[in-house]
């Protein structure tokens, strides 16, 4: 290892006035990383059935300025999806995520463009699922993967989002725990295995720069519309 | 970056006199002081996890070895790189030798502080990179060529009829006529400008508000999504980040993330906040082919186990600044280095020494806002009392200030003596001032008087009032 490592790993114990830890000390330090504890957490969303937790959800969704749509089945989206570009006059043309082109039936909207795939910039509108929704605060996690490339989540001007009410939580600590226990399922070791990225978003893209006055669309989507289905 | 950190009292000096500087400053109290309470006070916990988010960092902070090792392995096992740099130097060595190998003409950069910190931007520019800034208020001030005056706002002492100038000046493609005067004006053109720039990077360079040991994470906070366009379409992602970034767990991020945006922006959650763990996987569709975290010492070792150790608990989120009047009246440059208000006062001699930076720990009226707000309970003005005492002790203070304080410490240990000048001066200065009931100018008073009235005594000292009403038994 470098010479840079071992002196500033060096230079650190030096001020803390100890050498390595090492032995028991290790083993506690380890424990803490392998079976992580959860700190203090906020009581807002304790004790909430899911219907609570959908309320929780669409609130904080709407403080944190996306529009929101509620259906019953996954039928109803891309009827709903067409309705909306209509209503926000955007083209009717979209890109979704590999992950959805199984779920979603574009056969009764024919005018609306469809593709699959990531987004190269030219796209209006972009249509993903989530992996999880933290009803605490309104915020969407997406996950990057083959089925769902992490470009439909910032490229285009307009991001629909697909969340199922069983993936809704609480606090951001029940992402954690479905994430580490998806990865023990697919054979993962808990602290590696993480996707290349998760993104947790909540809200539009937006920057108070020019004199803290806020403003949509810096760089990623201008409107986040969220589209909540009963599963 | 160069310092003029020296220079603190002319600056604030020219800063005071900036009328549109002073315009500028006026935005911080709505901004992000109203914002901020109003976040907080929707959540009731908000005071401990003040609490718990201090316990986790002084856990972390004393077991600083043994995490950054394992957030190494978890680096490298998700296929990334670890690059140990002592110094400023070492680091932009690092990065420059990471553009090379990747034939790099152009990186986009996220804002980072650290970035700043090591002076990266003129760094490449001198080795035929282009940077740039993709953060907006970063962008404005690369445009003007300045340093950042605040680590959240970057372009907070800018007015919108100067950036008006500014894109006039850089984007000479545009209709020289276009309408550049609404805040969505100056958003349409840098988001169209900036669009085609994250496709031709090579290389993206973020900075990180978390590393997380047990993954191997780095983590990025930001409103805009440009920190994520930069690393999403830069053909390898290079994280810049100091040592005392990094926190245990998922967990423990998860607790400070609750104090990060309530504090700085007065937001619940900011709208990105993005967890980075290695290149590109196999099948992914985009992302980075190479993924790099330079980890930055310059100084943040030595300061573990010194007086000044809870100051690597900061998490940059600014709320000192924004609540501190000293900083409201001058701004950033002033402080004349990366790191402003109250966490620069203490941070800048710790980084660049008391010699360069022994003024910045005097910019304070110890009024505790600072600590008052601090997400971490960083004890900031008992910081710079240490360094005022070590700037003393070295005989840096100024002679009218010594000799002043020794004349206070003469008076002050001596209580008779003490009550005696006080008093006599109460009557002189209550009999001369009765009439206007304060004083235009006074000898000795020149730094007050020039710029305010000193109101004239009316009556006794408060000793001998106390003296007074604890006679009367009131």
């Amino acid at each position: 290892m470098s010479a840079a490592r071992d002196q500033i790993l060096g230079s650190i114990r030096k001020s803390l006035g100890r050498g390595p830890i090492e032995g028991e000390a290790a083993a506690t330090l380890h424990q803490r990383l392998a079976t992580p504890a959860r700190n203090l957490i906020p009581a807002r969303t304790a004790g909430q059935d899911t219907a609570g937790l959908g309320r929780q959800l669409v609130a904080k969704l709407g403080e944190a300025a996306c529009s929101i749509d509620e259906v019953t089945s996954l039928d109803e989206v891309p009827a709903r999806i067409a309705a909306w570009l209509q209503r926000e006059n955007l083209p009717a043309r979209l890109v979704q995520a590999p992950a959805l082109a199984n779920g979603l039936d574009w056969t009764a909207t024919p005018t609306v463009e469809v593709k699959t795939g990531t987004a190269d910039g030219s796209e209006d509108t972009s249509v993903t699922p989530v992996f999880a929704a933290v009803a605490e605060t309104g915020t969407l996690v997406l996950l990057s993967d083959a089925a769902t490339p992490t470009g439909l989540n910032f490229l285009p001007e307009n991001h629909i989002a697909v969340v199922r009410r069983s993936q809704v939580v609480g606090p951001l600590e029940d992402v954690w725990s479905r994430l580490r226990a998806a990865r023990v399922e697919a054979g993962g070791a808990v602290g590696a295995g993480m996707p290349r990225t998760v993104n947790l978003i909540t809200g539009p893209s937006r920057t108070g720069d020019i004199e803290q006055r806020i403003q949509m669309g810096a760089h990623g989507p201008r409107r986040l519309h969220v589209i909540v289905v009963d599963d | 970056m160069q310092s003029t950190s020296r220079s603190f009292k002319q600056n604030a000096h020219h800063a005071l006199q900036d009328a549109t500087l002073q315009r500028a400053l006026g935005n911080i109290k709505t901004g992000f002081q109203e914002k901020r309470r109003e976040v907080i006070e929707a959540l009731p916990e908000f005071e401990a996890l003040r609490d718990t988010g201090r316990d986790i960092k002084n856990h972390t902070l004393a077991h600083l070895d043994f995490y950054l090792e394992r957030f190494e392995e978890n680096v490298v096992a998700a296929g990334g790189v670890v690059h140990w740099c002592r110094t400023p130097a070492e680091a932009r060595e690092t990065i420059l030798a990471i553009c090379k190998r990747r034939n790099a003409r152009t990186v986009t950069k996220g804002k980072s502080m650290v970035a700043e910190e090591i002076g990266l931007n003129e760094f490449l520019e001198a080795n035929a990179i282009e940077p740039i800034e993709t953060d907006l208020g970063e962008y404005i001030i690369q445009l003007r060529n300045e340093p950042p005056s605040h680590i959240i706002a970057p372009a907070i002492h800018v007015t919108r009829e100067q950036i008006a100038e500014d894109f006039r000046r850089h984007h000479t493609d545009l209709d020289p006529n276009r309408r550049l005067e609404e805040p969505r004006d100056f958003t349409d053109e840098a988001r169209a400008k900036l669009r085609d720039r994250y496709f031709q990077a090579d290389v993206g360079i973020t900075g990180a508000n978390f590393l997380i040991a047990e993954t191997g994470s780095t983590v990025i906070v930001t409103n805009e999504g440009n920190g994520d366009m930069t690393q999403l379409l830069g053909k390898a992602h290079v994280v810049v980040a100091s040592l005392e970034k990094v926190v245990p767990t998922l967990d423990d991020a998860a607790t400070i993330l609750r104090l990060l945006a309530r504090s700085a922006t007065g937001q619940e959650m900011s709208v990105y906040t993005t967890f980075s763990t290695g290149p590109r996987r196999a099948a992914d569709l985009d992302g980075p082919e190479e993924f790099h975290v330079v980890l930055i010492d310059n100084g943040r070792s030595a300061m573990l186990g010194t007086e000044f150790q809870d100051m690597l608990r900061c998490i940059r989120c600014a709320a000192c600044m924004n609540h501190c009047p000293v900083y409201a009246a001058v701004g950033g440059h002033a402080y004349g280095w990366v790191y402003p208000g109250p966490m620069g006062a203490v941070l800048t001699p710790s980084l660049i020494g008391v010699e360069e930076a022994g003024h910045l720990p005097n910019a304070s009226t110890f009024c505790g806002r600072c600590e008052s707000v601090c997400p971490m309970r960083i004890p900031l003005p008992k910081m710079m009392r240490h360094y005022r005492t070590r700037e003393y002790e070295r005989g840096l203070t100024p002679g009218t200030v010594r000799a002043g304080l020794s004349l206070w410490s003469f008076l002050a240990t001596r209580p008779a003596l003490y009550r005696f000048v006080t008093g006599m001066a109460a009557r002189v200065l209550g009999a001369f001032g009765r009439r206007a009931g304060r004083f235009r100018s006074l000898p000795l008073a020149g730094g007050w008087t020039g710029v305010r009235d000193m109101p004239a005594p009316e009556g006794k000292t408060f000793h001998a009032m106390w003296a007074e009403r604890r006679g009367s038994g009131k």
